[in-house]
């Protein structure tokens, strides 16, 4: 029996659609239909722009009906992070701040993922302006774990990660900071790459930290994460930061073995919070890249373990500046009664638009970049971060890949966490050292807790060589049998 | 420091000022987006998604502004920086569409350098630069007079600005004026600003503080803002010195505070004391790579420089005949300056100093050739000087060359001996009464004689021969 349509990896889909065998409108009703059965439950979508959809998937029928090209994501559905700014359809980060807000223009991303011909379903649900690990600090209602719904999806990605792992898009879109991209795809069992910074664009993406965020794909096997990279890749001139190189032909890198390929294990990786289980199943992992003729040996990131540090001044540095902009005077929500001063209106709607996560981390960037603080603080943690990326070049001089845990625990439940935000900010200790080096990561699923939760490996590699991590997470896939799907019974409510 | 320094009226009290000016730069399109900068557009239709600070809309710098900027800086001497950074400067005001204003801080562009000012009859003096950076300005806000409103128009904001920050190196309200003068000239020589005051081209913010005379240390200052006219530069900084200088005088001390100027009411009022300084947070902005500068930049900067305003003066100031206004006048517009440059070494440069003064308007309208022809007609003797200046008005309305309006306007002189002889011969008869008392010693009479027949000759007689014809004909005690 072949797979339903919602669990078509996006490179079948379109395939299919280019040759005609299904519809891009048949394709997109699937997923709406499945987003109306699932989605209650699991609370991935913040908007479903299901006429948009079908419009545009009509339009991609027609073209193909008229012998033009509709483009590599030809009718592939397709939901973006609500963090990606849409012309059109409301874009909120995941906060209240910015409700009722339509943008007048697309990201860049978005608008490459248009021109290739995806039809994209809606924005799906966030940590608020990506402040966070289990996408509980949305301000709207929390996301579930699809292989557990009483368990988070990670986050802040946390909507791009169970919308993809349930089978409600064929792939997604989402951000990463310091591992919100892969450590959700690890804790929902799909793959997630966070390219080289400045690979991808960040025009038209909500900043939370600038010299950090970084655009990628979520999808169920390492060949379409491949092809959504390769759509939305490639030199941006309305992104300063934007790096100057056209986007590969990452298909490329799939297939073949991993010989001649050498991967380094930090020894300053193995942390004692890390779950026996997942340290297990990322050893086996490892045996597995060596079988596929890869060599494993030791090495060393010395400065890595202040990562957490040198990242929680930084970021909420850059934070409390990016989210300077949300003051209720031009867009988004004001505070309902401003009160009877300019100070006050300020004050009632910041107040009120940002939740207690998004608070937190202004407070500590402001106090960061105070005047006579800024060298102690901010331009410290610059100079690590300077010392944790020279530690990553000197030890990719030695192996093509590091490889880690994407996160120290399978996913965890909701509120377990939440009044404890350092534990929560351990969740990324993994990731968040490829963010402050600038580095390409992967995670890629690698087996199972013996409570049925997915456990992630995670690939860092050189700057702009996203292919290496391409070519071995999809050996490494190929290896690991067929992709799993979680129960269907958590997320219909019927049996299997 | 070298020159003169003016005395000014505060007494014991020696003034020390620094001037930060904003000059808006000309370009086109904004500092970080392409909108258009246009002064009295409609509110708000100078925008796009950077301008309006929307959230994901990222910076672009456009290197235009960087041109200009470099101009200035190479002209008055600074020392570039190779790699500079944009630094953001926060705080919240709805003119500020994302709550910080891209700014440079501690690598700004420009470092060094000096203006030139002087005052009339002083000879010029250097006064030297701490630095130029670039930043972008803010929108605009205006309050509804007696309504709870505001609006707020973002046509301004993003427009490329430099920063231009003096030292203490200011010592009379009347150098900062010059001060002013000297670097709006600059700006518009070098086409990188319209330094317009009124349109909020040319921005003043003076620093003022007050010390013994001879002291070298410094006093407290203030920080004067909202100097939004070229006529205020000075009788704004006149006030603040006197305010200073009565508090210094009554035992008291200045307060460290940014004061705000009231053009209307000629005070300024207390904005902010020292204690209620903001706090900008400044860091590097992580959207703006550092700004790199490619050493071959700066050479062909360096090389398409045009000579200087104070070059341009010091060698005005050799030519005989011309005046200190003359040189001021001359040197005061580069168009006008290139133009004079032409004919400067020539004998006919006072004459055409002269008129362009009285017709500015000439320097586009008429082509140098012309102003040469006009200056040996007259040199010739062919028109008087007084046909000269109607010759050179009239050449400022039509496109004619000087002779053809001497010919259209009957404006040629009369040299003829016999026609003035004849003229003169009929005056004297028609003037008895006159023509005795001259004889009989009033001798400045002779100007009434000469006045009546260039009367007579509709201002076309030669005046010297007229002179000469009319002195020999009245006889007796004549020269």
């Amino acid at each position: 029996m072949s797979a339903p349509l919602h669990y078509l990896p996006a490179v079948q889909i379109a395939r299919m659609v280019r040759e005609r065998t299904v519809s891009a409108r048949e394709v997109t009703q699937a997923h709406l239909d499945r987003i109306a059965a699932v989605d209650g439950r699991l609370g991935a979508f913040r908007h479903i722009d299901a006429e948009g959809a079908l419009r545009r998937a009509g339009e991609i029928d027609g073209a193909l009906a008229a012998g033009s090209s509709p483009g590599p994501l030809a009718g592939v559905p397709v939901a973006l992070k609500d963090i990606l700014v849409t012309r059109g359809m409301p874009t909120t980060a995941g906060s209240r701040i910015l409700e009722g807000w339509i943008p007048p223009y697309d990201a860049t991303v978005v608008e490459r993922l248009r021109g290739a011909g995806a039809v994209l379903l809606g924005k799906l649900n966030m940590d608020e302006f990506a402040m966070g690990s289990s996408n509980e600090s949305s301000a709207y209602h929390p996301c579930r774990n699809p292989w557990d719904l009483d368990r988070v999806p990670g986050g802040s990605s946390g909507g791009s990660a169970a919308a993809v792992a349930a089978g409600l898009c064929a792939g997604s879109l989402g951000t990463d900071t310091g591992g919100s991209i892969r450590q959700p795809a690890s804790l929902c069992g799909v793959v997630g790459l966070k390219p080289t910074y400045g690979r991808v664009s960040r025009y038209g993406v909500i900043a939370f930290a600038s010299s950090l965020d970084q655009v990628g794909p979520l999808a169920r096997t390492v060949a379409d994460a491949a092809l959504l990279l390769e759509v939305i890749a490639g030199f941006d001139p309305r992104d300063s930061t934007s790096i100057d190189e056209a986007s590969p032909r990452f298909a490329a890198a799939l297939g073949g073995d991993l010989r001649g390929l050498t991967i380094g294990r930090p020894r300053e990786l193995e942390l004692p919070g890390v779950d026996p289980e997942v340290a297990s199943e990322v050893d086996r992992a490892l045996a597995t890249l060596v079988d596929l003729g890869a060599s494993v040996r030791e090495v060393s990131l010395p400065h890595v373990q202040h990562s957490l540090a040198t990242y929680y001044l930084i970021a909420p540095a850059e934070a409390s500046s990016n989210l300077a902009r949300y003051d209720g005077v031009r867009y988004g929500a004001r505070a309902a009664a401003p009160g009877q001063s300019l100070l006050e209106m300020y004050c009632r709607t910041r107040g009120a638009g940002f939740g207690p996560e998004v608070k937190r981390r202004i407070m500590l960037g402001t106090f960061a970049l105070r005047s006579g603080y800024y060298d102690a603080y901010y331009l410290k943690a610059q100079k690590v971060r300077a010392l944790i990326a020279r530690d990553y070049q000197r030890a990719l001089a030695e192996v093509d890949l590091i490889a880690s845990p994407t996160s120290p625990t399978a996913a965890f439940r909701l509120g377990e966490r939440s009044s404890d935000p350092l534990a929560m900010y351990l969740a990324d200790v993994f990731t968040l050292s490829c963010n402050l080096a600038g580095l390409p990561g992967i995670s890629v699923p690698c087996g199972q807790t013996g409570a049925g939760l997915p456990v992630g490996l995670q690939l860092c590699g050189r700057p702009l060589d996203e292919a290496t991590l391409i070519r071995a997470a999809s050996a490494f896939e190929a290896a690991s049998g067929p992709v799993r799907h979680p129960p269907e019974a958590n997320l219909t409510g019927g049996a299997a | 420091m070298s020159g003169s320094r003016a005395p000014g009226p505060a007494g014991r009290w020696e003034p020390v000022i620094g001037l930060e000016v904003h000059v808006q730069l000309a370009t086109a399109s904004k500092a970080f987006s392409g909108s258009a900068t246009e002064f009295g557009a409609p509110p708000n239709s100078l925008t796009d998604p950077t301008v309006l600070g929307l959230p994901g809309c990222l910076p672009v710098f456009n290197r235009r502004a960087l041109d200009m900027a470099l101009l200035l800086g190479m002209a008055v001497g600074a020392r570039v920086r190779l790699r500079s950074r944009f630094a953001r400067k926060h705080y919240f005001y709805p003119d500020l569409p994302k709550g910080y204003q891209i700014s440079q801080y501690d690598e700004p562009l420009c470092e060094g350098g000096s203006i030139e000012v002087a005052l009339p009859g002083g000879a010029p003096r250097a006064v030297r630069l701490m630095r130029i950076h670039l930043e972008e300005d803010a929108g605009k806000n205006t309050h509804v007079p007696g309504g709870a409103v505001s609006h707020v128009d973002l046509n301004r904001a993003g427009v490329p600005l430099i920063e231009v920050v003096s030292e203490p190196d200011i010592f009379s309200a009347a150098e900062a004026a010059a001060y002013m003068r000297e670097l709006r000239l600059l700006c518009r020589w070098l086409d990188i600003s319209g330094g317009d005051m009124e349109k909020g081209q040319l921005r003043c913010d003076a620093n003022v503080s007050l010390r013994p005379r001879g002291s070298s240390e410094l006093g407290t200052r203030t920080e004067l803002k909202n100097i939004n006219s070229f006529r205020f530069v000075e009788a704004a900084i006149e006030h603040e010195i006197a305010r200073q200088a009565a508090i210094l005088d009554g035992g008291g001390q200045v307060v460290q505070e940014t004061r705000l100027w009231d053009s209307d009411a000629g005070v300024s009022h207390s904005m902010r004391s020292k204690e209620e300084a903001m706090d900008y947070r400044y860091f590097p902005d992580p959207d703006l790579p550092p700004l790199e500068i490619d050493p071959a930049l700066l050479d062909s900067i360096q090389a398409s420089l045009p000579p200087l305003p104070a070059e341009v003066r010091a060698r005005l100031s050799a030519i005989a005949g011309l005046t200190e206004e003359d040189v001021q006048f001359l040197a005061g517009d580069r168009e006008r300056a290139v133009y004079f440059a032409q004919v400067a070494g020539t004998p006919h440069a006072k004459p055409i100093a002269n008129w362009l003064l009285a017709e500015p308007e000439l320097v586009a309208r008429a082509p140098v050739a012309r102003m040469i022809e006009l200056a040996e007609l007259a040199a010739g003797g062919t028109i008087s000087a007084t046909a000269a200046k109607k010759v050179a008005a009239e050449m400022v309305k039509s496109d004619e060359a000087p002779r053809a309006i001497v010919e259209r306007l009957g404006l040629a002189q009369v040299s003829d001996e016999g026609a003035i002889r004849a003229m003169a011969e009929e005056i004297v008869a028609a003037h008895p009464a006159q023509a005795e008392s001259y004889r009989a010693g009033k001798q400045t009479l002779i100007g009434f004689f000469v006045g009546q027949l260039m009367k007579r000759s509709g201002g076309k007689a030669n005046p010297q021969m007229a002179r000469s014809i009319l002195e020999a004909l009245l006889g007796g005690s004549g020269k």
